[in-house]
């Protein structure tokens, strides 16, 4: 039954069975989605333990605290772990894995062992890399260009690809489960237009994972040979194109941006409305906006060769490509603003994130349009502004979005609320590190800074900005460290969360907090629309103080 | 029980109602028609990844083909086409075969079903069998690209044609990349349909139930279809005399 | 600009104020985006605060908007686009009577070699109000040229030539660095160029010790190594004359024509087999592993001067053949 006293706790689909065996054999999307929340953290704080030796190296301008090598392969591991292990995971396999069922009504996701497998490749990847950083790391940056990667790099060049090729058939089979899922296992009334638009940015982002990490994974494939064999098919000395290398890899890897950015968009959509209490603005938008960022999403990838040796021709049609990508995620900026107007609005700890986001995603974006711009790039390629933008994108946006929504989601996941004031607290502190680290990086970039450089003593102007940033950065990490700690607090003192603490739209709130093993007592019938918060009583309580 | 929402031990009507199904539906599915529709939607759309993976070596081998003609017409005229050619044979027959399998299937003949898929075994293993004699070949004309690489004898053959050993070693590194992963394709292929063969032989596949077979066929008829584009692709380049 | 707190480099190209021109814009549009974006927010935020017994009102939409602010951004978009492929264009497209220097870069140094025989490691001089042309190579991984002060990088890649032009404008010593990663001392490749006005660059090229002038360095080469054996001045040789070769159209034996630019002059002497003119044979010998870039960048700069008034002056490439499109970027 439905009601239960304090007592005597429900059965959920946390406490329904023990052991280690219930949780490594599971095949419930639920369990599985906490078994990628503890392994994407554990590779969050490996990447941002790396980043955080980078920038103690920056605060003076001699290579003072690790050798050069050191340092190259801290940035590229930097990069490599917080992409491939964190990022690319992080919203579908945690979040997505545990809400598209919930949100469309099913039992599960339509391929539950796949599911389970796409976890240990996961962490059959993981551990291949890290075995590949204890035996001595890769140095090539993540970008791996030829023909340094495969005739000069004296590092584990194999291993890191292998790593990577096989954490990409985790993403691919991901992919490949939510949009089988979305398409058939719909409840009864659940049309297209009654999706939570969080379904339709993990459908948009399944799709770029699908179609374009095979690319990337061939890419990786012959990388691997041509190191081994020395063969010639990327290095000129052996009659192969570096050119060819850099295209193929940027097929996927620019792609891979929307897989990161997506969901987070898809959390924020789910946030404001709820903290508006008005549904989103621009339904069809928003949800198309996403279709046609995966789409165009696949025609740019070359803007990141403007000054690699393509032709006059290609930049030309590349940058055109690169603004007209830019108007969906302009549009989604514009519809959450517009969903706040005449609403209802609180501050919660996931609003603040959604804030947060909408913010410095705006300025991450909006300095996407400098880099597209071929006037501009010429200067800026491969210097801090570039790292400036995509840390805006991927921190300031991705990993904002990904906190607002552990937020907002955690009394489903774990039938705890976290501490609201701490939360608040926390949401503050990340977003006032991140500005002060990343804002400087603008500046520095455009100064003439060349990223990946250890050590810049012949350049000590550099050095203020490189100050500010790494301050920034101390301040960032306490940001992340506060909800690791009050999340792990919350699951034993936290207060038990009622089925719908915010009031929220959506299925996955129609049941308990944490849901049954099987989602649904009743397999639900929708005959509402989505964001039907013209019918839904406002909480009584806000927000929990 | 189990944390599965996915109900494994034999049961009757008894826990969800006097509707019967087979043994195969999987309870998160409402029913049997939500699997089979799943099941066969997961599997093109693995083959729609499989068309990307294989696409980026495709587009190496158009993009230096197109630099290196020479290179490239030599080395594919060094591949054996009449070996070429009878497997592209036995791999349509393969294809005929799981086709036909499926149709068994459909059709409820559990012992013409068990017939097929055992022929599509030894048509994928011949398949195997060839392309494994045409590689050793080629090890021992020295075309394996790496330390051991040797196209002396093609610039001989050409004397009046300009051959460069990079690049003639650059066909011979696309030649086995491109047939080694189709190869292991088939080799996972092959897997696949002994699993799918034991479980005809034991009678898991009805008129009603053959999912497996269909997804499994459709995978194979796939990994024919790349064959069918490497075999132009590698081997006919050219096959008039070069001057 | 701020002395303490500068914003940008200093500008010392022609094009330096341009792209600066355009940063500033986008850097204004881009600050009254985001400060529109954040007022409205914040604005609704207090204004539409939760209260007590006032709901929040639906609005499903509204197509006009939607379009309004997609057509909207995508046409100013389109503006920055055009402004940029216009600086762009201009950056790609060197002068024809640009000097050319001839860059190599190779892990972890810079080695240029001047027209007129100098050479330099990590350092370019050049003078105020001169065209330059870096002709440029690799001789290992990718490397990229940058000076922040002329707002301008190029790859630089083996196996191939890229180019890069610029005017410098202003006097002084700017920052030369490699923004490619190109191993342990990427972040030591770095140098300076030295801009200088005309009379004192004169001078710097009549002090030091200068080599001979590229092309005749060239020359010498060119007899050294054999190929004036086959490759006379005219008819008789067994290998094309190259008098006044560079920049026309080519017609080679398959039937394809190409122009004979930097890349296809280096890619005869190290892989001869790959265009074969028409009406010859593949005999020419490979040179690959036998030259240095050094030495390639001499015999180019050598084909180049045959068949012009003077070795090392500029091309008056007659005008019944067309003017190369250079094919290196």
């Amino acid at each position: 039954m439905a009601t239960a006293t304090l007592t005597q706790e429900r059965e959920n689909y946390l406490n329904q069975s023990y052991g280690i065996k219930s949780w490594l054999l599971t095949t419930d999307h639920k369990r599985i989605a906490l078994l990628y929340l503890v392994s994407i953290t554990f590779f969050f704080f490996i990447g941002g333990f790396f980043a955080l030796l980078i920038r103690l190296e920056l605060l003076t301008p001699a290579g003072d605290l690790v050798l050069a090598d050191t340092y190259n392969k801290l940035f590229s591991m930097h990069g490599q772990v917080m992409i491939f292990f964190f990022l690319i995971p992080s919203i579908p396999a945690v979040l997505g894995n545990f809400l598209v069922p919930l949100m469309i009504g099913a039992k599960d996701l339509a391929f539950p062992r796949i599911n389970l497998l796409s976890w240990y490749l996961y962490i059959i990847a993981g551990l291949t890399y890290i075995h590949c950083m204890l035996t001595g790391g890769v140095d090539t940056g993540w970008t791996f260009y030829t023909p340094f990667s495969t005739a000069f790099s004296n590092t584990k060049v194999i291993e890191a690809g292998l790593a990577i090729f096989v954490a990409g058939f985790s993403s691919i089979l991901t992919g490949l489960n939510f949009v089988v899922t979305i398409h058939r296992m719909r409840a009864p009334g659940m049309t297209w237009t009654r999706l939570p638009l969080f379904i339709w940015a993990h459908y948009a982002t399944s799709i770029i994972q699908l179609l374009g990490t095979p690319v990337l994974a061939v890419t990786l494939v012959l990388v691997v040979l041509e190191r081994a064999l020395h063969l010639g098919i990327f290095d000129p000395a052996r009659g192969g194109d570096p050119l060819l290398f850099q295209h193929l890899f940027w097929f996927y890897s620019h792609p891979a941006v929307y897989i990161m950015i997506l969901p987070a968009m898809g959390v924020v959509t789910e946030i404001v409305p709820c903290f508006s209490r008005k549904r989103i603005f621009g339904y069809k938008f928003v949800a198309m906006s996403s279709i046609a960022i995966a789409v165009f999403g696949f025609l740019v990838w070359a803007h990141h060769m403007f000054v690699a040796g393509i032709s006059l021709y290609s930049a030309l049609i590349f940058s055109m490509l690169s603004y007209m990508v830019a108007v969906p995620s302009a549009i989604k900026v514009f519809n959450w603003t517009a969903t706040m107007y005449k609403g209802s609005i609180s501050f919660s700890t996931p609003m603040l994130y959604a804030f947060g986001f909408i913010g410095l995603f705006t300025m991450g974006g909006l300095t996407g349009l400098f880099l597209a711009c071929l006037g501009i790039d010429p200067h800026v390629h491969d210097t801090y502004f570039v790292i400036a933008h995509f840390h805006y994108i991927m921190v300031g946006g991705a990993v904002m979005g990904y906190l607002g929504g552990m937020h907002f989601w955690w009394p489903k996941i774990s039938g705890r609320m976290y501490p609201e004031g701490w939360g608040r607290l926390a949401a503050l502190i990340v977003f006032v590190g991140f500005n002060l680290t990343f804002f400087p990086q603008f500046v520095l970039g455009y100064l003439g800074m060349p990223r990946r450089y250890w050590d810049y003593s012949h350049s000590p102007e550099f050095q203020v900005l490189n100050v500010l940033s790494t301050a920034g950065a101390s301040v960032l990490g306490v940001g992340y460290v506060l909800p690791m700690v009050y999340f792990l607090w919350s699951m034993r003192y936290g207060k038990p969360a009622s089925d719908n603490p915010w009031n929220a739209a959506g299925l996955e709130w129609q049941t308990t907090s944490p849901p049954p093993t099987f989602n649904f007592e009743e397999t639900p019938m929708v005959n509402f629309e989505a964001y039907d918060y013209e019918h839904i009583p406002e909480p009584e309580v806000a927000v929990e103080r | 029980m189990s944390d599965s929402p996915i109900a494994v031990e034999p049961h009757g009507p008894e826990l969800h109602g006097p509707e019967l199904h087979g043994p195969e539906l999987r309870h998160h599915f409402a029913d049997v028609e939500q699997q089979r529709d799943a099941a066969s939607l997961g599997m093109w759309l693995f083959l729609a990844t499989e068309i990307m993976f294989f696409g980026g070596m495709f587009c190496a081998y158009l993009v230096y083909r197109y630099w290196h003609f020479h290179e490239f017409a030599a080395g594919s005229r060094s591949l054996d086409i009449y070996l070429g050619t009878i497997n592209t044979a036995v791999l349509i027959c393969s294809s005929l075969t799981v086709a036909l399998g499926v149709r068994a299937a459909q059709m409820g003949k559990q012992k013409l079903l068990v017939v097929y898929l055992l022929l599509t075994l030894v048509f994928g293993l011949a398949f195997l069998g060839i392309k494994g004699k045409e590689w050793y070949d080629k090890y021992k004309e020295h075309h394996i690209p790496g330390a051991s690489f040797n196209a002396d004898d093609i610039v001989k053959e050409y004397p009046q044609i300009p051959i460069n050993q990079q690049s003639e070693q650059t066909y011979f590194s696309l030649y086995f990349a491109m047939t080694g992963l189709h190869a292991l394709h088939m080799v996972i292929g092959v897997g696949l349909f002994s699993v799918i063969a034991y479980l005809a032989m034991k009678g898991r596949y009805n008129s009603h139930y053959y999912t497996p077979v269909e997804n499994a066929g459709l995978y194979w008829h796939f990994v024919d279809i790349v064959w069918i584009y490497l075999f132009p692709l590698l081997y006919l380049i050219d096959r008039k005399p070069l001057k | 600009m701020f002395e303490n707190f500068p914003l940008w480099p200093a500008r010392a190209s022609t094009t330096a104020g341009q792209v600066d021109a355009l940063y500033i814009f986008l850097v204004a549009l881009s600050a009254v985006m985001s400060i529109t974006i954040f007022t409205m927010i914040l604005y609704f935020a207090a204004r539409y605060r939760r209260r007590q017994g006032v709901a929040a009102e639906q609005i499903e939409g509204s197509t006009p908007l939607e379009v309004t602010w997609s057509v909207f951004p995508l046409v100013i978009f389109m503006v920055i686009f055009a402004w940029g492929m216009v600086i762009y264009f201009h950056e790609r497209t060197p002068p024809q009577d640009a000097t050319e220097v001839y860059v190599v870069a190779k892990q972890w140094m810079w080695k240029l070699q001047h027209e007129e025989g100098q050479r330099e490691i990590n350092q370019l001089h050049v003078p105020v109000g001169r065209d330059i042309k870096l002709i440029m190579t690799s001789q290992d991984v990718i490397h990229s040229f940058f000076v922040p002060a002329f707002r301008l990088k190029q790859d630089v890649l083996p196996g191939r030539y890229t180019t890069l032009w610029f005017r410098a404008t202003k006097p002084g010593t700017y920052h030369l660095f490699c923004s490619q990663y190109c191993g342990t001392q990427h972040s030591g490749m770095v140098g300076q160029i030295v801009v200088m006005e005309p009379a004192q660059y004169q001078a710097w090229l009549a002090g030091g010790i200068a080599g001979a002038p590229l092309a005749e360095t060239g020359a010498g080469l060119f007899q050294q190594l054999g190929c004036s054996t086959c490759h006379r001045s005219d008819t008789q040789g067994r290998g094309p004359n190259l008098v006044g070769v560079f920049g026309k159209k080519v017609l080679l034996e398959d039937g394809r024509t190409v122009v004979a630019d930097e890349d296809y002059i280096r890619e005869s002497i190290l892989a001869p087999t790959a265009k074969i003119v028409s009406g010859f044979k593949p005999i020419m010998p490979v040179f690959q592993g036998l030259v240095s870039e050094e030495q390639l960048n001499a015999l180019v700069a050598y084909v180049k001067s045959l068949g012009q008034a003077a070795p090392g002056a500029r091309p008056g490439i007659p005008a019944a053949v067309q003017p190369a499109q250079p094919k290196v970027q």
